[in-house]
């Protein structure tokens, strides 16, 4: 019997012969923590009495879920990571450098047939270029920063195969926000799902991560896509690793295969309180919004930023939308001035904030009032997860965000196609 | 002899995740899980935090703990006296996160548990007796790994224990 792309990681990993369902120890090769978990990844590691860490270039913190600080607490939390970093000669990439998940992938850390946990449960976004990264609490990052291991119970696979040819103004977003609709919220938990077919591979890798960003929201341990030409050319622009790009076998064991041809896709809404309670956007235009948020470790990326500024440019947000722009990191940034993106985004009436999450966990740059509501390019609408529990938030695409912030209500991107085209 | 406790049932069901369990708002500038707790399910139901005895089971339906990855949903459960969580299913990283800091997650049918019944567990035998009811309900078998890392009080104290995981 072959094997899925899940089993020959994990194998390749632990030295052993391994199939779904099978429980091992593996090496990692990388592991991270964020400003939202690397606190109890520290008391942990004391705990432990661990005196050094496996590998130090194996490991970093970032400071992206609140930062700059809005408070005293974070400012402690922050100041511990700091002197934690120090005390041990760890990586921090500190408030501004931009979100862990475009930071991994972009500065090299990772590279295709990688084993990679991070403290943050959107670890699963690397699976667009071939990792098998998946998230875990702040004690089991402890655990391997000191040892470089850690154990794993094989995932049975899910194969979801998307065809057809994506219409303008729809994006792998939508794609995602569908697949989700379909399966649930639960529909993958404790499965790997290996997303494949020609509307993949005829996506940027950039695209792609935001498809595997949200393989967590069906409960999935990894969202994993193949290595092809523009993966390899993208990781070993960043990493000096060689990367070791694995495939599954033709007779691979799936517990379910699942094709959706998105030809006639609709732009895709999530509405309160729930990343699986999906409509297409025909059935909420008009529904009023207060905040419009582009930006996250889903959407973003220069390849967002562009979308959302090609709708935005020479036009103005209505009055009463706060519009919200957090580049995804400090390279995204500088490369979204060059390319006037900030400009425009800055005259339409957007406010710009620090590369880093931005208001998408409710600590700052943006919360809610009481009965207001938001769409944002994240990934999750939990009730309070912008902050109050009192509010509504609704996720899309950077295309339909920058619509709905120029009306004022949930629009449909299509109207803007020629500027999408 | 399998302890006694009492249930205490979710008004929500399905699908809590981490967020719910506690707030973004709490978990990035409290570090002590006593003030956590405090603030459990206050999205959902902010008068439950005060309902919550020790040794109390927290009770709750399918994908319990989907989400984010914090490890403070589990230690403020742990730390505001909840004993188990007894749910239909768990969400991967939470179900790690509960063993890792040897808080016991029961996955068994929770329509037959209603708010303030009185639970008895055996693990020993993949049992739960729900005393108030007069009801036996099987649960799901402990995975070894899950045991040992019960057994032990976590990952730290196994790691410790065995200088490493006693199952390579």
């Amino acid at each position: 019997m072959g094997k899925t792309i899940a089993e020959k990681i994990l194998s390749a990993h632990s030295g052993k012969d391994l199939k779904a369902g099978d429980t091992a120890v593996c090496s990692v090769d990388f592991c991270f923590g964020q400003d939202g978990t690397s606190s109890i990844i520290i008391d942990s590691f004391n705990k432990l009495g661990a005196k050094k860490v496996f590998d130090k270039s194996r490991f970093c913190m970032v400071i992206d879920h609140s930062a700059p600080s809005p408070n005293i607490g974070v400012s402690a939390i922050h100041k511990k990571m700091r002197e934690f970093a120090a005390r041990f000669e760890l990586g921090i990439y500190d408030i501004g450098c931009g979100v862990c998940h475009q930071l991994v992938p972009q500065k090299g850390h990772v590279t295709c047939g990688d084993l990679v946990l991070g403290a943050d449960s959107h670890t699963c976004t690397y699976g667009a270029i071939n990792v098998f990264s998946t998230g875990v609490g702040s004690t089991d990052i402890a655990i391997t920063l000191a040892s470089g291991k850690n154990w794993f119970r094989v995932p049975d696979t899910i194969k979801v195969i998307v065809k057809g040819k994506l219409p303008a103004g729809v994006y792998s977003k939508d794609i995602i926000l569908r697949i989700i609709k379909d399966i649930g919220a639960n529909g993958a938990t404790y499965k790997a799902v290996e997303f494949a077919g020609p509307v993949i591979t005829a996506m940027s890798v950039d695209e792609r991560f935001t498809i595997s960003n949200m393989a967590v929201e069906m409960g999935a341990k990894i969202g994993i896509m193949e290595a092809d030409a523009k993966v390899l050319k993208w990781v070993s622009e960043r990493s000096k690793r060689p990367p070791q790009p694995v495939k599954p076998d033709l007779d691979a064991r799936y517990v379910a295969v699942k094709e959706y041809d998105v030809s006639a896709l609709a732009p895709q809404v999530a509405k309160p309180h729930a990343v699986d309670n999906v409509s297409n956007v025909e059935q909420l235009l008009g529904t009023k919004i207060d905040e419009a948020y582009i930006g996250t470790c889903t959407n973003g990326r220069l390849n967002d930023l562009e979308v959302a500024a090609r709708v935005l440019k020479g036009r103005q947000v209505n009055p009463e939308v706060k519009c919200v722009v957090a580049p995804a990191s400090r390279e995204i940034f500088a490369e979204a001035m060059k390319k006037g993106y900030i400009e425009t985004f800055a005259r339409s009436g957007c406010v710009v904030v620090a590369p880093g999450c931005g208001p998408c966990v409710g600590t700052h740059n943006g919360v809610l009032a009481d009965g207001e509501a938001a769409i944002s390019t994240a990934n999750r609408n939990f009730k309070g997860r912008m902050g109050n529990p009192n509010s509504f938030i609704y996720l899309a695409s950077p295309a339909t965000v920058a619509a709905s912030a120029l009306i004022g209500t949930i629009a449909d991107p299509r109207e803007h196609k020629k500027r999408l085209e | 002899m399998a302890k006694q406790r009492f249930a205490r049932r979710l008004k929500i069901q399905d699908n809590i995740n981490t967020d719910y369990v506690i707030s973004g708002r709490y978990k990035f500038k409290i570090q002590d899980p006593k003030e956590l707790a405090e603030h459990i399910f206050e999205d959902i139901d902010p008068a439950f935090a005060a309902r919550v005895k020790r040794g109390d089971c927290l009770v709750a339906g399918e994908n319990f703990g989907c989400g984010s990855s914090r490890e403070q949903a589990p230690q403020a459960l742990k730390e505001s006296g909840f004993s188990a969580v007894i749910a239909k299913s768990f969400a991967r990283i939470f179900y790690r996160n509960a063993f890792n800091i040897g808080l016991l997650l029961v996955e068994a049918n929770t329509d037959f548990i209603d708010d303030g019944d009185q639970v008895e567990l055996d693990l020993e035998k993949s049992r739960l007796r729900n005393v108030s009811k007069g009801l036996v309900l099987d649960i799901k078998p402990l995975s070894p790994v899950m045991k040992m890392l019960l057994e032990d009080g976590g990952v730290i104290a196994h790691f410790k224990k065995h200088g490493g995981f006693k199952f390579e």
